[in-house]
């Protein structure tokens, strides 16, 4: 008996070693540091070390994960309406989505980035571009919403975006399908020569506000991906182009007959000179420019007219191209700026050119001849040197902060490292499976931070539970601080996460805003109080002054509203506590809920179909008391004339 | 015997747990993200003797970081002004003066609670309606609505209190 005793102490003895082990950093260094288990793990109440940003793809939107555990923690809406918080439906938010096509209520997000102060990212806010209905959108990375959203006129498939130079003075917009510039009704077959491909610069002030400075009037390829210089190349600006063939048919097959397609590099900094002093011609162009304004927590869409057109032809030394085999993907600069790499996707090497090659062949005017009147320079005199047979269908690369690149391979379905200036490949690591893009969190700038890299993979098949058909994709977690990449995790993202960026949280979590201040709540319909409570109507409409406290609406209790009239439920929440908001929906509704943050105030419309008495509850589990938290509004039939009223405990007021 | 070994092993259970969870407490108070500047941390607050009893007395100062009040006789009726006008925006959702609403009718507070123990109720709720013998006893009264935390600043807390005291004085 006594020796069993003896063992359960001792056992106890371990466990509270071992368990103590988890929560130590400096443990990690201990016998169980090979464990990829303790590696992500996270323990409760504990917090992750990154924010990670993935895009959403085909979601709109922008999801927000920790690392290393892999836990989702927010999907933050963007281009596609959310009735989970009511964005795109309530009223203060519906104009976000409002394009020179009307009201959008999809779109496809796809390469966030985090902006940059002197080469590195900030943490101020992040960029992230919609593909579909060529949009970029502006997050703030203090509360975690939607900005600002604005269209891109003249552009269709806005797919090289939504990167920014190093200091956050422009992000860049492209073209992925070149179009009639500007558009118009002409025979398809005739695309070749006269269709264009602009390129349009986006200056960004320093309050994160948008404006399109100007736009590159460029050949009619398809641009694919871009990057910005950074250190000696800051200025300049780099994009991929394929079918160069300009073929509008079967591109499957037509747009990759030529051997080599181009890298553009584009020195912007003399185009914005260029600009400053008077150049370049306005042309017309219909774009709608979105900004949700704090303080009166209202959407200000302003729809544009025009836009600066530049012909790159005008400026000498703004564009040259770079023959790049075989239609390359990413477009992806080395941390120090020298090196820039063309992924040629239906290749398996790589190809690496030199920056300062670059400004020497311009110097000595090694063309090759000229494509639309912009120069190709020649292929060897740019070229660094070449990774040769990496693999299969190289499609992105980043970079971490011992000179060493990893690059996707999307056929070969593996990330592959490689060492930068001799091009030797030292590891490689299978991707489940076929990964797109890979993501270092500051792997598109000065100074990425290598401790770990998420492969963001295009098919799922069999790495978990299967869910029908239709699978959410894969991400995997790998760590890169040792020689080997070595595997982690794998965990599952929403929609199509094209990039993603990730920061560490310190440089974040400290800035995120907790509740809203009602005084500051300078909205139209706000009652940031009970006894501003209140119904008015103007001819069929019905605005209703409402407002949310643990737990009970102001008024609960309202009649004189007709079938056929429309409601406004402009509901305040007065909470002013961090993490209590409060939902609102309404029977029958053909919006939304709203999700009201503690502070903020939401409007959405309802309008009653048939007479009778309806419940309106809050969605939001607030309190104990939280299944009492309704109320009810009378509907009378159209005509009828019971009059306006309202109120709470019985204490009505009607007019 | 098999009593003792599971005794042991409980103890130790809970010893590890204990050893750990300290090493967690300085950075969680790193992470406050507040946007109200003076609003009390969370760390715990010495429990006062008065908070023990349970009478319903004005000697009760209650938990949080009003310690003791030197209130001067007269009453300053811009500060009241002030605390009525914090009080309409913060507070009367659920309070109201002349009745029992979410939470008691303010009505005679003062003559009722300690200055002190009204601050600290503003202004650390959730401390107070977990260890305070009458918030405890005011929750229970109010059907488990809690008793919210506006996010208020000291001086807001005692705007109010000076808005109740004139009250008070006269009716």
């Amino acid at each position: 008996m006594k020796t069993i005793t003896n063992f359960i102490a001792v056992f106890a003895l371990a466990a509270i070693f071992t368990s103590c082990n988890q929560n130590d950093e400096g443990g990690k260094s201990g016998a169980m540091a090979s464990s990829a288990a303790e590696k992500v793990y996270v323990s409760p109440g504990e917090h992750d070390e990154y924010y990670a940003f993935l895009s959403g793809g085909y979601s709109g939107n922008l999801t927000v994960y920790g690392l290393p555990s892999g836990r989702m923690l927010k999907e933050i809406p963007v281009f596609s309406q959310f009735p989970t918080n009511g964005y795109g439906y309530s009223e203060e938010t519906k104009d976000m989505l409002k394009t020179s096509f009307g009201m959008v209520p999809w779109g496809d997000s796809h390469h966030p980035d985090i902006s940059q102060t002197n080469g590195e990212i900030d943490g101020r806010w992040i960029f992230i571009n919609e593909n579909n209905t060529p949009r970029i959108a502006r997050i703030s990375l203090e509360t975690f919403e939607t900005e600002e959203i604005i269209e891109i006129p003249h552009s269709a498939g806005n797919h090289s975006s939504s990167y920014v130079t190093e200091n956050t003075e422009y992000v860049v917009a492209g073209t992925r399908f070149s179009v009639p510039y500007p558009q118009k009704d002409m025979p398809i077959d005739e695309m070749k020569g006269n269709f264009r491909g602009p390129l349009t610069f986006i200056a960004v002030g320093d309050d994160g506000h948008m404006e399109i400075d100007f736009q590159i009037d460029m050949p009619g390829f398809n641009y694919d991906l871009s990057h910005p210089g950074r250190g000696e190349s800051h200025g300049w600006f780099f994009f991929t182009t394929y079918n160069t063939e300009e073929s509008h048919t079967m591109q499957e097959v037509n747009a990759s007959q030529n051997d080599k397609d181009f890298i553009a590099a584009v020195n912007w900094k003399k185009i914005s000179e260029y600009v400053e002093n008077g150049g370049g011609e306005t042309m017309d162009a219909e774009y709608v420019h979105n900004v949700f304004d704090h303080d009166t927590q209202t959407t200000i869409s302003t729809t544009k007219n025009e836009v600066l057109r530049v012909d790159p032809r005008d400026i000498p030394g703004a564009v040259y191209f770079m023959p790049t085999p075989k239609s390359p993907h990413g477009c992806d600069v080395d941390p120090s700026g020298e090196y820039i790499i063309g992924n040629g996707k239906l290749s398996s090497d790589l190809t690496v050119h030199s920056f300062s090659k670059m400004l020497d062949a311009i110097e000595n005017e090694e063309f090759d001849g000229d494509a639309y009147g912009i120069p190709v320079l020649n292929f060897e005199s740019t070229l660094a040197g070449t990774v040769k047979e990496a693999g299969l269908g190289p499609l992105h690369t980043e970079f971490d902060d011992k000179g060493n690149a990893y690059t996707t391979f999307f056929i070969s379905s593996e990330v592959v490292k490689w060492k930068l200036d001799t091009w030797e490949v030292v590891d490689r690591q299978p991707s489940y499976y076929s990964v797109g893009h890979l993501m270092i969190s500051g792997g598109n700038s000065r100074k990425p931070d290598g401790k770990y890299m998420i492969s963001l993979n295009k098919i799922t098949k069999d790495r978990y539970l299967p869910t029908g058909p239709e699978l959410e994709h894969s991400a995997q977690l790998f760590d890169i601080s040792g020689d080997k990449m070595e595997l982690l995790l794998d965990f599952p993202t929403h929609g199509e996460p094209h990039y993603a960026a990730a920061i560490k949280a310190d440089k974040i979590k400290e800035n995120s805003k907790k509740i809203y201040r009602l005084d500051e709540n300078n909205h139209k319909y706000a009652a940031v109080n009970e006894s501003e409570t209140k119904m008015v109507r103007e001819g069929n409409e019905v605005h209703v002054y409402m407002t949310t406290v643990r737990s009970h609406f102001a008024p609960d209790n309202l009649e004189g509203i007709h079938v056929g009239d429309k409601v406004y439920f402009h509901v305040t929440n007065l909470e002013q506590d961090f993490d209590v908001p409060h939902g609102f929906a309404v029977i029958g509704a053909n919006t939304s809920e709203l999700l009201i943050m503690p502070g903020q105030t939401k409007t959405i419309t309802w309008e009653p179909k048939k007479p009778g008495v309806w419940p309106f509850y809050c969605t939001d589990f607030c309190s104990a008391l939280h299944q009492e938290m309704q109320g009810y509004i009378r509907v009378s039939a159209e005509g009828a004339n019971t009059p306006m009223k309202w109120g709470l405990d019985d204490e009505y007021t009607s007019n | 015997m098999k009593l003792i070994v599971k005794i042991g092993l409980a103890v130790a259970l809970v010893f590890s747990f204990v050893a750990c969870g300290n090493s967690e407490k300085d950075e969680k108070e790193s992470l406050r993200l507040d946007d109200y500047s003076s609003q009390p941390k969370e760390k715990e607050t010495e429990t006062t003797e008065a908070a023990a009893d349970s009478g319903d007395d004005l000697s009760n100062k209650g938990i949080g970081p009003v310690k003791s009040l030197d209130l001067p006789e007269s009453i300053n009726s811009d500060m009241a002004a002030n605390g009525a006008s914090i009080f309409k925006n913060m507070c009367s959702a659920c309070h109201k003066m002349d009745k029992k609403f979410v939470g008691p009718a303010i009505e005679g507070v003062t003559e009722r609670r300690s200055p002190e123990w009204i601050m600290n109720m503003i202004l650390n709720p959730e401390e107070m309606i977990k260890k305070d013998p009458i918030a405890k006893r005011l929750m229970v009264e109010s059907n488990m609505a809690i008793m919210a935390n506006q996010g208020l600043e000291e001086d807001q807390a005692r705007a109010i209190v000076e808005y109740f005291r004139q009250y008070d004085a006269e009716n």
